[in-house]
């Protein structure tokens, strides 16, 4: 196995996704996933039509690439996955998919984890909320930024 | 030279510009003269907002873009 990503301009089921995820990594003990789901209402509460997900031509990818890579090493894993959407994404629709595969749970749970916090800092997206009421560009967050300073300790051996 | 921007940027100031500046042309200078077209997106344009790439690799303020090159601006990411 090996780290991949890679960037969907249309829905994609993380289910389908994840069963050939597991095929591969046939021999690990722990396999962990997070699906990340378009929500149909902003923070304020107010009604989302639509998600609008900008990226760029080459950076994107590789920013997710990364990042797979990164845990991959770091977890020690038998296989670390990132499938993650682009373009207009609709309410319940899935965003994002992180998986991981370890010979056990520990790594994996925290490899799922760790992807997610990254993809928050460092995925190279620009998110759009569009609704009734307007549309508005996403800001990355304080919790975004703190969630990432979970990871600067040094791994315990 | 080809500019090219993202997210709220791109949306002010259009996904990809072609600039025709004589001589020698800093990231810093960029942004000003972005901002002079646009001045709303000033405070976006800021280093401190958007970082800057030359040919898809980060570069600092004082790095030199060639009118050959492409320099893309990259407002604080929300993915995930």
């Amino acid at each position: 196995m090996g780290a991949w990503a890679r960037l969907e301009s249309t829905a994609f089921s993380p289910e389908r996704e994840l069963a050939r995820f597991r095929e591969d990594a046939a021999n690990a003990g722990a396999v962990a996933s997070f699906v990340g789901v378009a929500r149909a209402r902003t923070r304020s509460g107010e009604p989302v039509t639509r998600l609008f997900l900008d990226h760029h031509p080459r950076l994107t990818l590789t920013s997710l690439e990364e990042i797979a890579a990164d845990a991959a090493q770091r977890f020690a894993l038998g296989g670390a996955l990132i499938v993650h959407r682009c373009g207009e994404v609709v309410p319940g629709e899935p965003i994002v998919l992180a998986a991981a595969a370890a010979a056990h749970r520990r790594a994996a749970f925290e490899a799922v984890d760790y992807m997610m916090d990254r993809l928050k800092s460092d995925a190279l997206f620009w998110k759009r909320e569009d609704g009734p009421g307007g549309s508005e560009w996403i800001e990355p967050t304080e919790r975004d930024r703190q969630d990432l300073l979970r990871w600067s300790a040094p791994c315990p051996e | 030279m080809k500019i090219l921007l993202f997210g709220k940027l791109a949306e002010s100031l259009g996904r990809e510009l072609e600039l025709d500046i004589a001589g020698a042309c800093t990231i810093a200078d960029l942004r000003l003269e972005l901002a002079r077209l646009h001045p709303p997106s000033a405070p976006d344009l800021a280093a401190s907002r958007a970082r800057a790439c030359i040919n898809d690799a980060i570069a600092s303020e004082d790095r030199v873009a060639g009118p050959a090159d492409e320099i893309a601006f990259l407002p604080p990411v929300s993915g995930g």
